[in-house]
């Protein structure tokens, strides 16, 4: 199953969380990573340019930063003593050619 | 012979291409029609969820890329403007991949429905121009049940 499944926290792009009630806020927590792109995979990825569709190694790429950048915002959500996120959204953005930034960012609340 | 490559590959990038493009559709409407009994929504953030026992977030992503043809009538397409139709079925098979993925992910873990489903996209697009085109696409939402 997916990693991000792995933690304790409830974790929803909700204003809250289905069935609870928000007993306190901690306000913003965030994450990101930035990734770059792993030259066996590019020159893999220059191949498959040729004919098209899906580049699975940058899925996986894109995957694993994902999942990082949850965890970060999920670590810094735990540090406040909250335990759930809510309202969480994703940014992306190429910052440099050949590398990608991964932006994860929710409000950290507790729920009862 | 310098002529020669770059049509070899654009004829290679048009038949593949096509070929790869039409099994990939078969598979999204396949897949969609599976999972039609889920339904999704880009709504219920501020509404009450009465049925709704547990909730969790669900993210599915894929990256996609042009094919040799596409990049070069898309190329010619850039002199005259208009409609790049090569580009939109290459985003539109992104976006439905994506949803797909996040959506089976969901029916694994038991949802009875997905709401505020978002979209995020991005190019990446490489070195300069020359660069290969790609595009990441990631939809996310909150599964309950």
């Amino acid at each position: 199953m997916n990693a991000l499944n792995n933690h304790s926290l409830i974790l929803t792009t909700l204003e809250g969380v289905p069935g609870k009630e928000i007993v306190e806020h901690y306000g913003l927590v965030q994450g990101s990573t930035i990734r770059a792109k792993h030259v066996g995979k590019d020159i893999m990825a220059g191949f498959k340019n040729i004919v098209g569709g899906e580049l699975k190694g940058y899925t996986e790429l894109l995957q694993e930063a994902r999942k990082e950048s949850v965890e970060r915002m999920v670590m810094q959500a735990e540090q406040l003593g909250a335990n759930a996120v809510v309202n969480i959204r994703f940014a992306t953005s190429s910052v440099a050619p050949g590398a990608a930034e991964l932006f994860a960012y929710g409000t950290a609340v507790k729920v009862q | 012979m310098e002529l020669l490559v770059p049509l070899i590959l654009t004829a290679i990038g048009f038949f593949v291409g096509k070929n790869l493009e039409q099994k990939h559709y078969a598979s999204i409407k396949a897949r969609e029609k599976q999972t039609l009994h889920i339904p999704m929504m880009n709504f219920g953030a501020k509404q009450d969820l009465p049925h709704a026992h547990e909730a969790q977030m669900f993210v599915g992503s894929v990256v996609v890329a042009n094919d040799y043809f596409k990049t070069l009538s898309a190329a010619l397409r850039n002199l005259v403007g208009g409609r790049v139709v090569v580009y939109e079925s290459l985003v539109d098979r992104g976006r439905r991949e994506a949803l797909l993925r996040m959506k089976e992910e969901a029916i694994g873990w038991g949802a009875s429905q997905i709401v505020n489903v978002r979209f995020e996209t991005s190019n990446i697009g490489g070195q300069g121009g020359g660069g290969l085109a790609a595009v990441e696409i990631m939809a996310y939402g909150t599964a309950i049940r």
